[in-house]
């Protein structure tokens, strides 16, 4: 393709509508016409016009302008960017699971149910909980119904003085987000120079006023809390609750329980740790797992197995906790996304997920030995599933945000950029266990490449990406001039 | 079965480069008693066996492909065109991230912004998100910005008892940590004047459902005037399809306007992923929560777009953001998006137009042929592709006859969600019944219900 072409600008569909072209898909009318109530119709409506091949054409054209994990390497810390298999969208896409709805009656589903009920107890059995609840659908969904749960706990002990929440500074934004949105307060606990939670800071807030603490294990700084079980004993202590947030368990799944260090509540990331695809930002799915004491407040529903005696098997039903919160979407979450995560567990088993995490761990373990000499390091000790850099260079001007648009120009996505916030010039980067070591190689090459050209030209990264369809994008503008749709 | 791409040499080679023996030494922070537990799991199978075993499990769902499926009640069997799948299952697409790099992600982010663009113009509204989960979580996050843009002497919320039984639930969960309470729920489905009169100086903002959760078009004429005057917002679910023909929440006053965009070509799968569709006036633009992609020139003046008004959001604002959600249903929007293109002003018309006209086929059948009546509760008011009809039996116990002798999905119960419809069925026809298969659901109730 000649250059001008990779570069030339997308028409959009209403750009590239002309009136009075359509598809007709539709069938003639089998039925006898109704007259329709004139004075409930709408006069116009304001849609392309497009012939079947300029639509996937153009859609077409838009996906070659988007970088993906089948595309390249995508190191994108605490995003989990691995191999999504294709027989899971196979599997997905079979008519029992696609063509079901949701209204049915629990004996014309039997399918469905088995598969989510299956899924509740490997989840159950992976973190190390007594139940779980597969209706969040999203992990900052998962969150505020941990949240709201948390609330319901309280009220019903008493405990209506227990307001606020806190939250480590190298949380994901989800968390304080989801706590206000739960009618808690978000308290900021600091790290300590070695990168997890400073637990002298951690005893003196935690008091009758708290009702729990959310923690991310490894946190973003890629680090395993090593002092998890003390942190936990001492919210424990104070009469509050720990949430587990399950966003890296991709370094841990075959690895340890969270249950087994004694969190209470935790949400899995059915799109990290279980390969389900991201979707360019979503569906994704955010089940939660809970210890016996607030499995009641789950939000249904939910599946259980009963023993059908008369016809010699069992049966599964839908059924909804005691002392529920009550509903957080229309149906049971993100079932598509199930079958997904279903299909990747029953393919690994326990050894496949061990070994997934351990690969994890030693690919970003690897890749931070080969950038150590480099860019300096956020925290130099061993890291789980991804660890931070700092995106400087001695004498040069450039910033995180250069290496990481320069890195396009090398086909690698580039890592988290300035996330974790307590990590001035933060690269993140999360290799993944499905990336072989000639990709690491060739990305620690190119980060060592740019690193030179840093101080040899470093023109060339503040001006970068310079392979992209677009050139860097003026961020500024668009929040100033908003401009939200073009029809 | 592993997608571990590594061979011994390769793996030696980067221990060695570690300075280590085995991979297990990377993992010495954890506490050794609670280390590597043994799970009990399946054993894995190869792909060949996984698919035949998920075939199987398939195959033990009756579903819309199987049996003829005249259930709806929130979620529609509709056809979709095979441009949506082909587009969806573009790898590029779907093993994607967020676009946080704009660079690398131009072709989602047109996508969005396109998506955004056709969804202001279906609804008439001036912005629209990148999307949220589910129609019942956009309602309680336009719930959530209603209150949020009100004082804080306004702490109610009327809610019609036409909204969706399931969306109603989850507005209660999500306000459970506020002080917010729903009033109006006790008024009959379709009651709008009890709803009005509830309007006060405490009230944020009312929700209604337009066609209703029962199918009909609520009387919507001068109520945006009335929800105005008392200073609070007018919040309306409504269905995509049907704003392919009908006029739009927009054109009758609506601030904020939510929809599950399932029928724009999302599989049932069971009630999940779909999309939740917000949209909103311009005004109220940044107290909206959820992703925008905005349009913005590159360093050579060349069109792209980003992410915008980030600093609504979680990752920024922290705390104080409008909202926590983070993941989206960003590939569903993708299937909308191609959806509309796909079928086109005169193609959404069309599809609106079939399920009319189908479903008041089978509707004026069902009364001539069955003698049911239908809307029982409010007869003669307009309907789009549902309707109600009252047995004379359960419509647990029709329901039953009809998937075990006729091998027919029937309606929803609605004495399952409202007291006083026991033994009333909502039907949905749409463009994908035959005049066969409506003829013979009209058999089936007539034999079953003599």
């Amino acid at each position: 393709m000649p250059e001008t072409d990779k570069h030339s600008i997308e028409k959009t569909v209403y750009e590239l509508s002309s009136t009075g072209r359509s598809t007709n898909l539709m069938p003639e009318c089998d039925v006898p016409e109704t007259e329709l109530p004139v004075d409930l119709l709408r006069e116009d409506l304001h849609l392309s016009e497009l012939s079947e091949l300029d639509v996937v054409r153009h859609f077409i054209h838009l996906s070659q302008r988007n970088f993906s994990v089948d595309g390249g390497f995508y190191p994108l810390g605490s995003c989990t960017m691995k191999y999504n298999p294709k027989v899971n969208e196979v599997c997905a896409r079979l008519e029992g699971f696609a063509q079901s709805h949701p209204l049915q009656r629990d004996d014309t589903v039997q399918g469905n149910l088995a598969l989510m009920f299956e899924l509740q107890e490997w989840l159950k059995e992976i973190g190390g909980f007594a139940a779980v609840s597969l209706q969040p659908t999203a992990g900052a969904q998962g969150e505020l119904t941990a949240l709201l749960m948390m609330r319901a706990y309280f009220r019903d002990r008493g405990e209506t003085g227990r307001t606020q929440i806190l939250i480590p500074d190298s949380a994901h934004g989800t968390n304080p987000a989801s706590t206000t949105m739960a009618g808690f307060e978000a308290l900021e606990i600091p790290s300590d120079e070695h990168g997890n939670l400073d637990l002298a800071a951690l005893r003196t807030v935690c008091d009758v006023s708290v009702a729990g603490l959310m923690i991310t294990n490894p946190n973003t700084l890629g680090l395993f809390e090593r002092d998890i079980e003390t942190i936990v004993q001492c919210v424990h202590d104070c009469g509050g609750l720990v949430y587990g947030d399950g966003a890296n368990m991709n370094a841990l799944a075959g690895v340890v329980r969270p249950g087994d260090l004694g969190i209470d509540i935790m949400h899995y990331n059915l799109h990290k740790t279980f390969g389900t695809p991201h979707g360019g930002g979503g569906p994704g799915s955010g089940p939660l797992g809970v210890s016996e004491k607030l499995a009641d407040y789950l939000p249904g529903p939910m599946v259980r197995q009963t023993n059908n005696t008369e016809k010699l098997q069992f049966s599964f039903s839908l059924f909804t906790p005691e002392k529920t919160i009550g509903r957080m979407n229309s149906h049971f979450g993100s079932f598509g996304v199930f079958v997904r995560a279903y299909a990747y567990i029953l393919q690994h088993g326990a050894e496949g997920l061990k070994q997934n995490a351990l690969h994890a761990v030693l690919n970003a373990n690897y890749l931070r030995e080969l950038l150590r000499s480099v860019y300096p390091l956020s925290h130099d000790r061993i890291c789980m599933h991804e660890f931070v850099l700092q995106g400087k260079i001695e004498g040069s001007s450039v910033r995180a945000v250069d290496i990481s648009k320069r890195l396009l120009d090398y086909d690698f996505h580039p890592p988290t950029t300035y996330f974790p916030l307590i990590v001035s010039e933060a690269l993140m980067i999360e290799p993944t266990e499905t990336e072989n070591k000639q990709t690491l190689d060739a990305f620690a090459e190119a980060l060592k490449v740019i690193a030179r050209e840093a101080t040899d030209n470093p023109e060339i990264l503040h001006t970068a990406p310079h392979t992209m369809p677009v050139g860097r994008l003026d961020e500024v503008r668009a929040a100033r001039q908003l401009k939200l749709r073009g029809d | 079965m592993s997608y571990l791409p590594h061979t011994e040499s390769e793996r030696r080679a980067m221990l060695n480069t570690l300075g280590i023996s085995c991979m297990e030494e990377l993992f010495a922070d954890i506490p050794e008693h609670v280390r590597f537990p043994d799970l009990k799991l399946p054993l894995p199978l190869s792909q060949m066996e996984l698919e035949k075993h998920l075939r199987e499990l398939a195959g033990q769902n009756v579903n819309a492909s199987s049996h003829e499926c005249f259930l709806g009640a929130g979620a529609y069997h509709h056809y979709i065109p095979a441009t949506v799948d082909y587009v969806t299952s573009r790898g590029e697409f779907f093993t994607a991230y967020t676009p946080y790099q704009p660079e690398a992600s131009q072709g989602m982010l047109q996508a969005m912004f396109e998506y955004q663009s056709m969804i202001c113009q279906l609804t008439e509204m001036d912005v629209t998100n990148a999307s949220h989960y589910d129609g019942a979580t956009a309602l309680a996050e336009a719930v959530r910005m209603a209150l949020n843009l009100a004082s804080d002497e306004r702490q109610k919320v009327i809610l019609s008892s036409a909204v969706n039984p399931h969306y109603r639930e989850t507005v209660r969960t999500y306000l459970l940590g506020s002080e917010a309470s729903l009033i109006g729920e006790n008024a009959a489905p379709g009651d709008m004047d009890s709803l009005v009169a509830l309007l006060d100086d405490q009230v944020a903002a009312l929700v209604i459902q337009n066609p209703n959760f029962l199918g009909q078009f609520e009387d919507v004429a001068g109520l945006a005037e009335k929800v105005h005057q008392a200073g609070a917002l007018l919040i309306v679910v409504t269905d995509p399809i049907a704003l392919g023909l009908f006029q739009s929440p927009g054109s009758y006053g609506a601030d904020v306007v939510v929809a599950d965009g399932q029928p724009l070509g999302i599989p049932l799968s069971f009630g999940g992923p779909y999309l939740g569709i917000l949209a909103t006036r311009m005004q109220y633009v940044r107290q909206m929560p959820g992703r925008l992609v905005g349009e913005t020139v590159d360093q050579s003046g060349r069109r792209g777009y980003v992410l915008t008004l980030a600093a609504r959001e979680q990752h920024i604002r922290r705390a104080k953001a409008t909202s926590n959600i983070c993941t989206n249903a960003g590939l569903m929007a993708l299937a909308a998006a191609t959806y509309l293109a796909t079928l086109g002003k005169s193609g959404l018309r069309r599809v609106a137009e079939l399920c009319y006209h189908k479903s008041h086929f089978a509707a004026q059948q069902l009364a001539e042929r069955a003698g049911l009546e239908i809307n029982p509760h409010k007869p003669g008011q307009p309907f789009f592709k549902e309707f109600s009809v009252q047995l004379p039996r359960p419509a647990e116990e029709v329901n039953r006859i009809l998937l075990e002798d006729f091998g027919i999905i029937g309606g929803f119960d609605l004495g399952s969600c409202y007291s006083g419809f026991e033994q009333q069925m909502l039907i949905a026809v749409t463009e994908m019944k035959t005049r066969a298969a409506i003829d013979r659901l009209v058999d089936a109730l007539a034999k079953i219900t003599v």
